[in-house]
């Protein structure tokens, strides 16, 4: 069972969407692979196309591996006008990767993600389930090492 | 000094504990519900009804009327959405809303509820308000330690619950039909309408689908009755409404505004005007979908036949102030690349005119457009917004086309040297 690692409540096949988004939170490559998902959907009681059309359409979900955290940058208007792409660029620059890439250790994933409804703290920007806001370029290098740290510490 | 910032649904926030259903209660919270039993569903209807409360998530529509259609449907189960899946640009009242009130939306849903006679309720989230989720599922759970949410409550007879369905990153799932299918386990791609939500929704069933705002609206108004709501508004709008404003502006956040109050108001003695002292370049209203005006059109009052006289819609509250600096085709441009990432993709005017647009407008910002390219440009934007099979294709060439009737200068300098004003700054 895939499903193990998910809580009950989203086992439920009629939650189909949450408990594809919670076993993939369980997993450090934040994806859903195609073996997996043909497992998912028979777990689920669920068609093996039903399934994938689910996780190709919502952008929350992946079907590549991606890092254990995803940097997610807003870069609609609000935040676009208050530098939004200054603080894209920095990530690039200090990952090392371009939008879209993952860091080679796998530790990170840089995303353009729309408008995160935090417009009033813009540029915004999350990861994982956590939000932050009135960044500066300044700002980076401080997240990230926050981040590598809570990587070794859990691995 | 006249009062801008009343608080009538954004009383309790930032006052209460929002992880506390106490506390709200100790607000006066729950009250109203516990009180709407010994009333008949016919009297709160027309009380909605008479309160003129128009949904707030983007489209107007009369709320008490759609109550009471679903109220007069005689099949069950019947269904009450409440959509919070908040994603346009620009929009972040209803996050606020629910990470400080959670209660009022859930009491605003019993009422709603028993209104209708319904007895099952979803709140449809986006996935990715996770703060939002976690309050909501605290606030549920105490909600039904208490007592306010399952089975024959307090002794009425009336069994309502509700359920939270989180999204999964796809801005057309706001849409009612989308939404729907996401609630059934499915990509969210609208279905065709007639017929509508309130007929044949979630499996079929009627389904009454109201913005986060708009429930959170209800307590109020049957608490304190329809008259208290009207008292405050204009002629042809209503009571408050929250805006979100964001953008180059000194104090950006939500703000509880009467109706009436105009957009120069709102950016100047709310939001503390434009930092560095720099001008307006141009205002979108009501979010990415929403229309493009330029500094000289703020005096704009909040107030739907002023914005109907005008050829605008007021969509879901949003102000996003753009200064100066920017470029409105470049703005324009950021803005289209958002449709055509949300693009569900279903039918064709969407799908292809969301391309087009960017490359005629990436020649316009090259400098290298044509006469002929405008008059494409334009006549894919009709084509666009006439024949899209849902409300985001048909609203996303609103900004574009707003643009073009108030910054048409901006166009030309695409096309003509002599035009060289749009580098002026
Ligand atoms: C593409 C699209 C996205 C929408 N997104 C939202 C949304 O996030 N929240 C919302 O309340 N309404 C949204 N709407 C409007 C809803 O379809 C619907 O009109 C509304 O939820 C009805 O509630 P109300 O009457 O209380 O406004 C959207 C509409 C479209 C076409
Ligand atoms: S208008 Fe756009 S979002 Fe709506 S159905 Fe067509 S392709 Fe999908
Ligand atoms: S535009 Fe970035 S959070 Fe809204």
């Amino acid at each position: 069972m895939l499903l193990e690692t998910v809580n009950k409540e989203a086992r439920k096949s009629e939650n189909i969407l949450n408990a594809l988004l919670e076993y993939q939170k369980s997993k450090d490559t934040n994806h859903i692979s195609e073996e997996e998902l043909a497992k998912l959907a028979e777990e689920l009681g669920v068609t093996e196309s039903r399934a994938y059309s689910i996780i190709t359409f919502y952008s929350l979900f992946s079907t590549h591996p991606r890092g254990k955290y995803i940097i997610q940058v807003c870069n609609d208007v609000p935040c676009y006008v208050n530098e939004s792409t200054n603080i894209l660029e920095e990530f690039e620059n200090y990952l090392e990767i371009r939008v879209g890439g993952t860091t080679h250790d796998g530790v990170f994933s840089l995303e353009r993600t729309s408008c995160l409804g935090c417009c009033n703290m813009s540029p915004a920007i999350r990861i994982g389930e956590k939000v932050y806001g009135n960044l500066s370029t300044d700002d980076i290098p401080r997240i990230i090492s926050e981040y590598r740290r809570k990587y070794d510490e859990e691995i | 000094m006249k009062k801008y910032n009343l608080a009538f649904i954004t009383r309790n926030c930032g006052k209460i504990d929002p992880h506390s259903i106490d506390s709200y209660i100790e607000a006066g919270g729950y009250d109203t519900a516990l009180n709407i039993f010994s009333r008949n569903c016919e009297n709160i209807i027309n009380e909605i009804k008479k309160s003129e409360l128009r949904g707030r998530g983007g489209a107007g529509f009369p709320t008490g009327t759609k109550i009471e259609i679903v109220y007069k449907l005689n099949i069950t189960p019947k269904f009450l959405v409440c959509n919070a899946d908040e994603g346009e640009p620009g929009n972040f009242k209803d996050r606020f809303l629910l990470e400080n009130d959670p209660h009022q939306l859930i009491e605003g849903m019993i009422i709603t509820a028993y209104a209708a006679g319904i007895s099952k309720g979803y709140i449809y989230i986006r996935g990715e308000y996770n703060k939002a989720i976690g309050i909501l599922e605290k606030a549920i759970k105490q909600a039904r330690q208490k007592g306010f949410l399952g089975k024959n409550i307090f002794g009425s007879g009336f069994n309502f619950d509700i359920e939270i369905y989180s999204g999964a990153g796809a801005y057309v799932c706001g849409e009612e039909f989308a939404l729907i299918e996401s609630i059934e386990g499915k990509a969210g791609r609208p279905r065709n309408k007639p017929p509508y939500p309130v007929s044949a929704g979630i499996f079929n069933q009627p389904t009454l689908i109201n913005n986060v705002e708009t429930l959170s609206t209800i307590p109020f108004i049957i608490r304190e009755g329809a008259e208290k709501y009207t008292s405050i508004g204009t002629p042809s709008s209503k009571g408050t409404r929250l805006v979100s404003l964001s953008g180059n502006v000194n104090r950006r956040g939500v703000f509880e505004v009467p109706f009436g109050i105009s957009v120069h108001e709102i950016i100047f003695n709310l939001g503390k005007g434009i930092p560095g002292g720099r001008r307006i370049k141009m205002v979108q209203l009501g979010g990415a979908s929403g229309p493009c005006i330029p500094p000289e059109m703020i005096d704009l009052r909040l107030d739907y036949e002023e914005f109907d006289k005008n050829g605008l819609s007021m969509g879901a509250g949003a102000v996003i102030v753009i200064d100066d600096r920017h470029d409105i085709l470049d703005i324009l441009r950021n803005i289209m690349v958002f449709f055509r990432h949300e693009s569900c993709g279903k039918c064709t005017p969407c799908r292809e005119a969301n391309r087009h647009i960017l490359n005629i407008l990436d020649k316009f910002i090259a400098r290298t457009a044509t006469e002929k390219d405008l008059s494409t440009l334009e006549s894919i934007l009709n084509v666009m917004t006439d024949t899209s099979f849902c409300g985001l294709g048909q609203a996303a060439p609103t900004a574009i086309l707003t643009a073009l009737k108030y910054f048409r200068y901006e166009f030309l300098s695409g096309i003509y040297k002599e035009f060289e004003i749009r580098n002026a700054v």
